[in-house]
């Protein structure tokens, strides 16, 4: 008996601990993603160790992350576009040292580079050089280009996502926040309509043998994998929209919002259809009786009735659309630009981690900023599910 | 033209497109289907689904993927269907309603709404990076584990729950304890309906991509796993790969349409598994 009640025990702490997992699970999402994403904030962006050095007579003190990429483009070729004198901008990295200088000048193990930089930047005032921190003396010569830290503006409004440029790294994800944004409730706008239609049918118009070909039919629209509809995409709605439109290219934010559409049908019918069909029966009753049609009622009793629910379709919709992977990296094409309309690539935040997080380097600014970005796919699925919650909540206590 | 009959017609046309909106929410379905069925079913041989990649993955077969995406669904079954139902089980049993009740709902209702590529950013970060484990099964099952957990503990919560309250009462007015009832009268009762939609479940384990890609998926690896911590292919990640950046495009097309149907079987059979269980109890309890 003893050992039955011990059991016993044991059997509830098991049940109790279990219980526990999910938050727990989500505490250690938030703990890995922010530890890793907060640390991008630690970071000069500029590639390795590097410091940026000019000759200490240019009249340029300060440049932007934007002017040293555009410099070593060559998109910027004059000091007098930064407010500097009329000279040609010439571009010193230890990727061309060996133009400079020959192998003799350096000596066997480089001991002279430190000392030759110096003079190549004292002998050419419209220098910019970069070098490694290692190669650095300190003297009067030159001067070093003060870089902050990428700072949490930098990031989310950053207009470039650059990540393996160098020597400048960009992270602005707001091409990819917006890309994100657009398809999502591109995708929302076309299959709300249609799914809300559904529903209604379902719960309201259609009779049980109707009802038992649809169920199954969006079960499995929701049971099909994402990479299946991706391909699916990819082979059929790419090429169609390529023609339709006569774009150059098929891969476009329109293809990735069809497939999206498609894929939150299945939420959107399933959550909107509960809803409708939580109407008491008492309400709708009440309107037949003054003799409103089914339509009427519908329009006018029912819809409102469950419009919260209806709403938290739509919400829950774009909450899964937002966190779409393989469907949208697959026929979006993927280009990190602010999108100015649906017929030209985009990219979205999940697409751009799973395109590139296995090229980053472990631990480098590249790799932060990804986890960066699924921290902003984190906050923003978060706020969902909680609005969400809260609709469904406030419905339940009515 | 009458009131009545202007509420009619504009109730029929109502009807008439909603109706026709329906039917091409099943049309989409059977295009998607049939589409690549169609181009995929002649793909589908003995060899297809036995044999090695060949020649830049354009030829041979997928067995590996087969079994590599069998694995992941075993160790994912391993994670999430023990914590899952026991979780389920406490959370209806055992919890009032209020404030513990609610909070791990919620915390549930949050897990299972966190983006399947955020668990690859987690996965990858704790079980590949921290904990060691490597790109491995046992990362990838632990990550698509956690992944379906909150469908599991949903599934148990809300079979349990349909259970009427008397059954109960019964159990325990008979001298049962808690444990008890639920071991021999609650769970028994309800297993039919969790079985329904552990089966679900491993159809969404078997499809995901984005959770796998940087805790296990190999690109080409064409031989089997030998333990927990070796590497593998899986099916829709060799999907993802030969349709969009194989070798070879055009010539791995035929293969990507055999790995789709593969895929798409999967989900079939698990659906229909599903609701044919489902229609064969719900018969048997009418006649009881």
């Amino acid at each position: 008996m003893f050992v039955k009640k011990y059991l016993n025990k044991i059997i509830e702490g098991l049940l109790l601990i279990s219980s526990t997992v999910t938050t727990i699970t989500v505490l250690l999402i938030v703990f890995f993603l922010f530890r890793e994403g907060s640390s991008l904030f630690n970071e000069v962006p500029i590639e390795g160790e590097n410091i940026i050095l000019l000759n200490s007579s240019n009249k340029v003190d300060h440049l932007s992350v934007e002017n040293i990429k555009d410099i070593f483009d060559q998109k910027i070729t004059h000091w007098n576009e930064l407010g500097g004198k009329n000279d040609s901008i010439i571009l010193f990295s230890l990727n061309n040292f060996k133009s400079y200088f020959s192998e003799e000048e350096l000596g066997a193990n480089y001991e002279h580079l430190s000392y030759k930089i110096d003079s190549l930047i004292q002998v050419n005032p419209a220098i910019i050089a970069v070098i490694s921190k290692n190669y650095y003396t300190n003297n009067k010569n030159s001067k070093i280009i003060p870089i902050n830290k990428i700072s949490l503006s930098d990031f989310i409004f950053g207009k470039g996502w650059f990540p393996t440029s160098n020597p400048a790294i960009q992270v602005g994800a707001l091409p990819l926040i917006l890309g994100t944004l657009m398809v999502s409730l591109l995708a929302i706008l076309i299959a709300l309509p249609i799914g809300l239609a559904t529903a209604i049918y379902m719960a309201e118009v259609a009779n049980s043998k109707m009802r038992n070909v649809l169920k199954p039919v969006i079960e499995l629209l929701a049971g099909i994998p994402s990479v299946v509809y991706g391909f699916f995409g990819l082979i059929v709605i790419v090429p169609a929209i390529q023609s339709w439109f006569g774009l150059p290219v098929g891969e476009t934010a329109l293809a990735g919002s069809l497939i999206l559409a498609i894929m939150a049908l299945p939420t959107i019918i399933t959550v909107s259809e509960d809803a409708i069909r939580n109407t008491p029966r008492s309400v709708k009753e009440a309107s037949l009786a003054l003799g409103a049609t089914r339509w009427q009622t519908i329009v006018r009793v029912t819809l409102p009735y469950s419009l919260s629910g209806i709403s938290a379709a739509a919400i829950l919709g774009i909450g899964r659309a937002i966190g779409e992977t393989m469907a949208v990296l697959m026929v979006t094409g993927n280009a990190a630009v602010i999108p100015t309309s649906i017929f030209e690539p985009v990219r979205t935040i999940p697409a751009t981690i799973a395109a590139e997080l296995g090229e980053a380097p472990h631990g480098g600014i590249h790799y932060k900023a990804l986890f960066g970005l699924g921290c902003v796919l984190f906050i923003i699925t978060l706020v969902i599910n909680l609005w969400v919650e809260a609709i469904s909540r406030k419905r339940r206590y009515k | 033209m009458g009131i009545s009959d202007r509420k009619k017609l504009a109730e029929n046309l109502a009807f008439w497109t909603f109706r026709m909106l329906s039917f091409s929410v099943i049309a989409l379905l059977f295009t998607i289907l049939g589409f690549i069925l169609y181009n995929g079913l002649s793909v589908i041989s003995w060899d297809f689904i036995t044999k090695m990649p060949e020649d830049g993955m354009t030829k041979g077969g997928i067995y590996p993927a087969i079994i590599g995406t069998l694995c992941l669904i075993g160790g994912s079954i391993i994670v999430a269907f023990p914590i899952g139902i026991m979780s389920g089980i406490y959370i209806n049993e055992y919890t009032k309603k209020g404030f513990f009740r609610n909070f791990i709902q919620l915390m549930t209702a949050n897990l299972s709404g966190i983006p399947s590529i955020v668990f690859g950013l987690f996965g990858m970060s704790l079980f590949v990076n921290q904990l060691g484990f490597g790109d491995s099964i046992l990362a990838g099952s632990l990550t698509l584990g956690l992944l379906v957990l909150p469908i599991v503990i949903r599934t148990t919560e809300e079979s349990l729950k349909a259970i009427d309250n008397s059954f109960r009462y019964a159990s325990l007015a008979l001298g049962a304890s808690k444990l008890q009832t639920i071991a021999r009268v609650t769970l028994p009762m309800a297993l039919p309906n969790i079985i329904t939609g552990l089966i679900l479940s491993i159809g969404r384990v078997s499809g995901e991509t984005a959770p796998i890609l940087f805790t296990v998926a190999a690109y080409f690896l064409p031989k089997l796993p030998t333990s927990v911590f070796d590497q593998v292919m899986a099916l829709p990640y060799h999907l993802y790969v030969i349709s969009t950046s194989g070798t070879n495009i055009t010539e791995s097309r035929a293969m990507a349409y055999g790995t789709a149907v593969v895929l798409i079987l999967i989900v079939l059979i698990l659906n229909l598994v599903a609701s044919a269980l489902r229609k064969y109890l719900i018969n048997k309890h009418k006649i009881n």
